[in-house]
């Protein structure tokens, strides 16, 4: 179940990333100055944040942990 | 000179730190040049995400957003927001874990091991080693372009590079990984402070950014700048291959090694975006608003320089529109634009900050030496001849030599920071990602299917380099067929570089490169390694 939560999370970023609804529009300007376009990605870029803390929850490699020295 | 004289004292401070400030007792391969994989948290997040920002970052992102517009973002900066850190998750902790367990210090040693192969690992360090020249190119150009900038041109742009690449050569050989890292560490910090205060100074400049961007809005040519209609939506696609480039990257391979816990990679991973939305989107944001700077006449002449170009497209004599382009390059900017609205001291500083972006090939030239000691003198056998001095000694000779090649490329070299790295480094290690995922994810993969895949890269980038060098270089909106089938144009060249289906080079490059992985491996299963070695990597 991790597994595919993991999938489709990395899966629909993929996809919204790939906007091609505000292609060849600037406006609104958001803040007065920041074309629409810039600003969807800089907050898919916040939201991205936010689903790299969700993956490191779901598929953290704790098996892959050691303390151990190196074996040569 | 304010400018000149500050960056020459942070060029002091950096020495410093590089070289003597956090020097260890301890000897060894694995303190030089891995700082004994003890990186803490804090200084491991800003190290590795300092290394992977280069001159790229801020003179590359504003150079090309100055040009292309807003796009430039949602090219590189989103894209690499979400593929890299799931690649450090998936692939970095693993390598992390590889090199610890198995005393790995480099990809190839862990790719012979792997595979149980000996000169197949040569050729992919000569690949590797190949594709890694771009990005010091990238730094020589970013150092001479921002030392001539501050300097107004007093430090010629030859000098500049120089004398980038001496201070990065002393304190890489000085510090190791450990004075590489830190300062990393501390010009990480200082370019992302860069860009929230150079807007602020920049927008207190220019009475608010609202009026600059309806300016921009009331030109047909400049308005285009605030979407992204000078792409495809096929060509912005084919930039999520990139970011692959990252984790095959070996400096960012061998950056990986350097966590003290499994742990700190956590932070990491987390934190990337938000340091690529802080670095980029200020980067990009200044150079879409340089076009509306008309009152610094640095920028005037540029923009100048660009309605020559455009008014005189295809009749221009190629060399007339080579000045021109050169002329018109973005490259210096962020730092006119900074200049041109800053009080002389706080230009300055933000100069500064610019210079510790550029300065980050410290880790693409210490990952070349420690790639040549262990990958080729050692594993042939000059270890034990000659002992552990004449190992050092020829991995700074090896990365001196390969720095001049650079940086006599660089003196030469038409392309723009952002074209150059795109068009060779990214794309030839983007597809040297299916290598990775093999040698980690799948039993099945060998020897053979890797050599198959670096050959392949190898001649990929070769052929994109003779498409680039034989087809001159268009006038800007103009596509030049060089090979098609049936009346469909396969490749094109624009101004930005070699072009396959409309897309950039890199996304054929990798599917190949993982068919050939795949098919060349499924036809050679006697080449697969002993179950011991495969047991080591699939517990």
């Amino acid at each position: 179940m991790k597994i595919v939560v993991s999938t489709f999370t990395v899966l629909a970023l993929f996809l919204l990333h790939q906007d091609v609804w505000f292609w060849r529009q600037a406006r609104p300007l958001v803040f007065g100055f920041l074309p629409i376009g810039l600003f969807y990605h800089a907050a898919f870029t916040l939201v991205t944040a936010g689903a790299m803390a969700l993956l490191v929850r779901l598929l953290w490699p704790a098996g892959l942990d050691t303390e151990g020295p190196p074996d040569r | 000179m304010t400018s000149a004289l500050v960056v020459f004292a942070y060029l002091g401070i950096v020495l410093y730190i590089g070289a003597f400030a956090f020097r260890s007792r301890a000897s060894g391969a694995e303190d030089f040049f891995l700082a004994g994989r003890s990186l803490g948290p804090v200084v491991f997040l800003l190290s590795l995400f300092g290394s992977n920002m280069t001159a790229f970052s801020i003179l590359g992102a504003s150079g090309h957003a100055f040009a292309n517009g807003i796009v430039t973002y949602g090219l590189m900066a989103s894209s690499s927001a979400l593929i890299i850190p799931v690649c450090l998750l998936v692939i970095g902790t693993r390598l992390w874990s590889l090199g610890k367990r198995h005393g790995f210090i480099t990809p190839v040693q862990m790719f012979r091991d792997r595979w149980e192969c000996g000169h197949i690992g040569t050729v992919i360090f000569t690949l590797q080693t190949v594709l890694l020249v771009p990005y010091i190119i990238i730094a020589v150009i970013g150092g001479g372009t921002t030392l001539r900038a501050v300097s107004n041109g007093a430090v010629p742009f030859w000098l500049g590079g120089a004398i980038v690449s001496i201070v990065v050569m002393t304190y890489v050989f000085a510090g190791g990984m450990r004075g590489t890292a830190w300062v990393n560490a501390f010009q990480t910090v200082l370019f992302l402070l860069f860009g929230a205060v150079a807007v602020s100074v920049v927008a207190v400049g220019m009475g608010g950014f609202s009026s600059a961007m309806e300016g921009l809005f009331e030109v047909p040519a400049t308005a285009t700048l605030l979407t992204r209609e000078r792409v495809s939506p096929l060509y912005f696609f084919s930039y999520t291959f990139i970011p692959l480039s990252s984790i095959a990257f070996p400096h960012i391979a061998i950056f990986c090694l350097t966590a003290k816990r499994l742990a700190h990679f956590k932070k990491t991973i987390v934190f990337y975006p938000i340091c690529m939305l802080l670095i980029w989107l200020p980067s990009v944001f200044l150079g879409v608003v340089s076009n509306s700077a008309t009152t610094v006449p640095a920028i005037r002449a540029k923009l100048d320089a660009r309605a020559a170009l455009s008014a005189g497209g295809p009749t221009l004599p190629a060399q007339e529109r080579d000045r021109l382009r050169a002329q018109s390059s973005g490259d210096d900017v962020i730092l006119r634009l900074v200049e041109g609205f800053a009080p002389p001291l706080l230009a300055a500083l933000l100069a500064a900050a610019v210079m510790a972006a550029v300065m980050a090939s410290d880790s693409q030239i210490l990952a070349l030496s420690t790639m040549f000691t262990e990958d080729v003198f050692a594993y042939y056998g000059g270890l034990k001849r000659y002992g552990d001095a004449a190992q050092v000694q020829t991995g700074r000779l090896f990365v001196i030599g390969l720095t001049l090649v650079a940086y006599l490329i660089a003196l030469r070299v038409p392309q723009s920071i952002f074209d150059l790295a795109t068009q060779y480094s990214f794309a030839g290690y983007a597809a040297m990602s299916p290598l990775l995922v093999a040698a980690l994810f799948w039993r099945g993969s060998t020897k053979w299917g890797a050599l198959a895949s670096t050959l392949w890269i190898a001649g990929a980038v070769a052929l994109v380099a003779w498409v680039q060098t034989v087809v001159p270089t268009p006038p800007t909106g103009t596509i030049v067929p060089v090979f098609g089938v049936g009346g469909m144009n396969v490749v094109t060249r624009a101004t930005t570089g070699a072009m396959v289906f409309g897309m950039l080079p890199v996304v054929p490059m990798t599917l190949i490169s993982a068919f050939l992985m795949i098919a060349v491996s499924a036809l050679t299963p006697a080449a697969r390694p002993r179950q011991a070695t495969l047991a080591r990597y699939f517990a």
